[in-house]
């Protein structure tokens, strides 16, 4: 019964402690929302308060939609960062089963070397890459965001897959080889469907900053065409003037995209964890 | 069909060498069991004959073909592992049936064999459900029928029974062996466990720090280990080592008796001693003695006896039982 006590005491203080950190990291989201739907005096006047039917606006809206292709920077900013991830998952999770899965010389070599990319940040290669992409005619494409992207992300899928590969059962991949399933339908049906939390993981770690990038967007895809969402948002922030209603309805209407891929990434997630296989 | 040679396999990790030369004969139809201390090279030699890891040096033959760098599924093995090794997406009947799908077989005699199999190992009721429904005993029966649905020249066990808890282990030993007897198949297993070698073997091999210490039926073994090792390692309680110097023996360095091979007498016997223990287990009575002429011994009574710690007992080794081991280890031929 103490013990019982104890316990509520301390989940008490848990709950008070997660409540206290929600709260803090929904605040500017909810900031944001809330004021997108304002008028422009009023996110001034009052920024903390909720849309009354008095100070109700969907001017932000409506300059967002009717201004520029913002449709057309969705759809971008989804084409990239939905084949980024998808090349990360694919191409990491291919190299993480190598390095775990076979023996090889060089094999710890090359997963430092793959794993070093996670301490050095992309954007020291940025002239680099600026130079390739142009000698490769691929400024102002989807596609070299893709490339960087991929590229940005493949470390820490790769160091985190292979760790979580090396715990797949040998048992279960030596039964497969000896039923016939090749390395491809060893890798594809029986591996990845176990590291699943892991690609969950991975896939998450991999989009948001995806989403979010404004630097390779800037210097890479800056054309009209290529536009993702936030490079678009940053027409309404000008030098002299800033359309706040704008900005605020276009930040808020870029949150909805993420949000959706995250809650079905963490599905994956938890059915990955419920997936009880060996023993 | 199911006859294996192998020829000198060696095996080698980087310079850590596992296996140092195995000469092996396994005849249609045997039941093979390799046992060993763990760590010895059991499941790597396994693994060889499975195809699942390359060899340094030496040949596999099955049925008169050398396999030696053919691929696992191509070798007519199938292989039962210690975490069952079951395809957790698959249902049983699926599980059971994929290495025939995958090798083309027609979907009418994959349905027939699985059917045969789950009846075999009373597992129709379970044909739609997938592993993580299943009881630990349950899953190992669908992986030993996952082997025999593949009709292989060779079932490989790999430990299979050490996942299951005492009574579940006991019930699929004696199903291991009736299958034997019904399938009439080539089947080698691996174990630590001495009791299981003993009760499911027609032949044992006796693996130590990846050599061959011995190969012979299992009374062989027990009745003339080829040297200290073997002597040591089957039977149990543990057969008694006795210095022959300080028995006055000249002709050997170790003398060994089993337990039940010794009697137990309060008035008079051989040697002396004080009792420091006794186990009593209804069926045996073990009793571990002080003796002041040869040191530590171990006495296997049979039936119950109410011997005591602390008592002064007289041993008398069963002299015709006894066996003699030179300086370096190996058995020296009886003498009485
Ligand atoms: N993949 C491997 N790499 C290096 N050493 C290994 C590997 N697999 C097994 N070994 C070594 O081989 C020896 C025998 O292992 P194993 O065959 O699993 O023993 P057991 O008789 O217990 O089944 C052990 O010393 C083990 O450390
Ligand atoms: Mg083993």
């Amino acid at each position: 019964m103490a013990n019982a006590r104890i316990s509520r005491t301390r989940l008490t203080f848990v709950h008070v402690a997660l409540i206290i950190y929600t709260i803090i990291a929904l605040f500017p989201v909810v900031l944001t929302i809330m004021n997108s739907f304002k008028t422009r005096n009023d996110i001034f006047r009052s920024p903390l308060t909720p849309p009354l039917p008095s100070t109700f606006s969907l001017t932000g809206y409506n300059t967002v939609l009717g201004q520029g292709d913002f449709i057309g920077y969705f759809q971008n900013s989804l084409i990239v960062t939905v084949a980024s991830i998808f090349c990360v998952l694919l191409f990491g999770a291919m190299a993480a089963f190598a390095l775990s899965e076979y023996r090889f010389r060089g094999n710890l070599l090359m997963g430092l070397y793959l794993a070093l990319g996670i301490m050095i940040p992309i954007r020291l290669g940025t002239i680099g890459i600026l130079q390739e992409m142009v000698a490769l005619n691929l400024v102002n494409t989807l596609v070299s965001l893709v490339l960087v992207y991929t590229a940005q992300g493949l470390p820490l899928a790769v160091f985190i897959l292979s760790e979580f590969m090396r715990t797949v059962s040998d048992d279960l991949k030596s039964a497969g080889r000896i039923d016939g399933l090749s390395e491809y339908a060893i890798f594809f049906r029986l591996v990845l469907p176990l590291v699943r939390p892991a690609m969950a993981t991975v896939a998450v770690f991999t989009m948001i900053p995806i989403w979010n990038d404004l630097w390779f967007p800037l210097i890479l895809a800056p054309g009209e065409k290529t536009k993702t969402v936030t490079l678009g948002a940053q027409t309404f922030i000008g030098q002299f003037v800033t359309d706040w209603n704008a900005v605020l309805s276009a930040l808020s209407l870029a949150i909805f995209p993420v949000l959706v891929l995250y809650v079905l990434f963490s599905r994956q997630l938890i059915r990955g964890i419920t997936a009880g296989a060996v023993k | 069909m199911g006859n294996l040679q192998l020829k000198s396999i060696r095996k080698a990790y980087g310079t850590h060498e596992v296996l140092k030369g195995i000469d092996l004969d396994v005849k249609d139809g045997e039941f093979v069991i390799f046992v060993g201390p763990s760590g010895c090279g059991k499941s790597t030699l396994l693994r060889t004959i499975a195809g699942l890891e390359d060899i340094t040096a030496g040949a596999i033959v099955i049925d008169g073909q050398d396999v030696s760098v053919t691929p696992p599924a191509k070798r007519g093995i199938a292989m039962v592992f210690q975490s069952y090794a079951l395809y957790p997406h698959l249902t049983v009947r699926d599980n059971m049936g994929l290495g025939l799908k995958q090798a083309g077989s027609p979907k009418a005699v994959i349905e027939e064999r699985v059917k045969a199999a789950s009846g075999m190992l009373s597992l129709e009721p379970y044909l739609e459900r997938r592993p993580a429904e299943l009881s630990g005993g349950q899953r190992q029966r669908v992986a030993i029928g996952r082997a025999i649905v593949r009709e292989p020249k060779l079932f490989l066990f790999d430990e299979p029974l050490s996942n299951l808890d005492a009574a579940l282990r006991v019930q699929t030993r004696l199903e291991i062996a009736a299958l034997h007897r019904r399938l009439k198949a080539t089947m080698i297993y691996v174990t630590h466990d001495q009791v299981e070698a003993m009760t499911l073997a027609d032949k044992i091999v006796v693996l130590n720090a990846g050599e061959i210490e011995q190969i012979g039926s299992p009374m062989e073994l027990y009745n003339k280990p080829a040297n200290l090792f073997v002597a040591g390692f089957i039977g149990s309680p543990q057969m008694n080592f006795i210095d022959a110097a300080r028995l006055g023996l000249a002709d050997a360095k170790t003398i060994g008796i089993r337990p039940e091979h010794m009697a137990l007498s309060r008035s008079e016997g051989d040697w002396r001693g004080t009792i420091t223990h006794v186990e009593h287990l209804g069926a045996d009575t073990i009793v571990y003695l002080e003796t002041e002429k040869a040191g530590l011994v171990t006495v296997r009574l049979f039936g119950e006896h109410d011997y005591m710690p602390e008592e002064t007992v007289f041993v008398t080794p069963d002299r015709s039982r006894q066996h003699r081991f030179s300086a370096d280890g190996k058995a020296l031929a009886a003498t009485v």
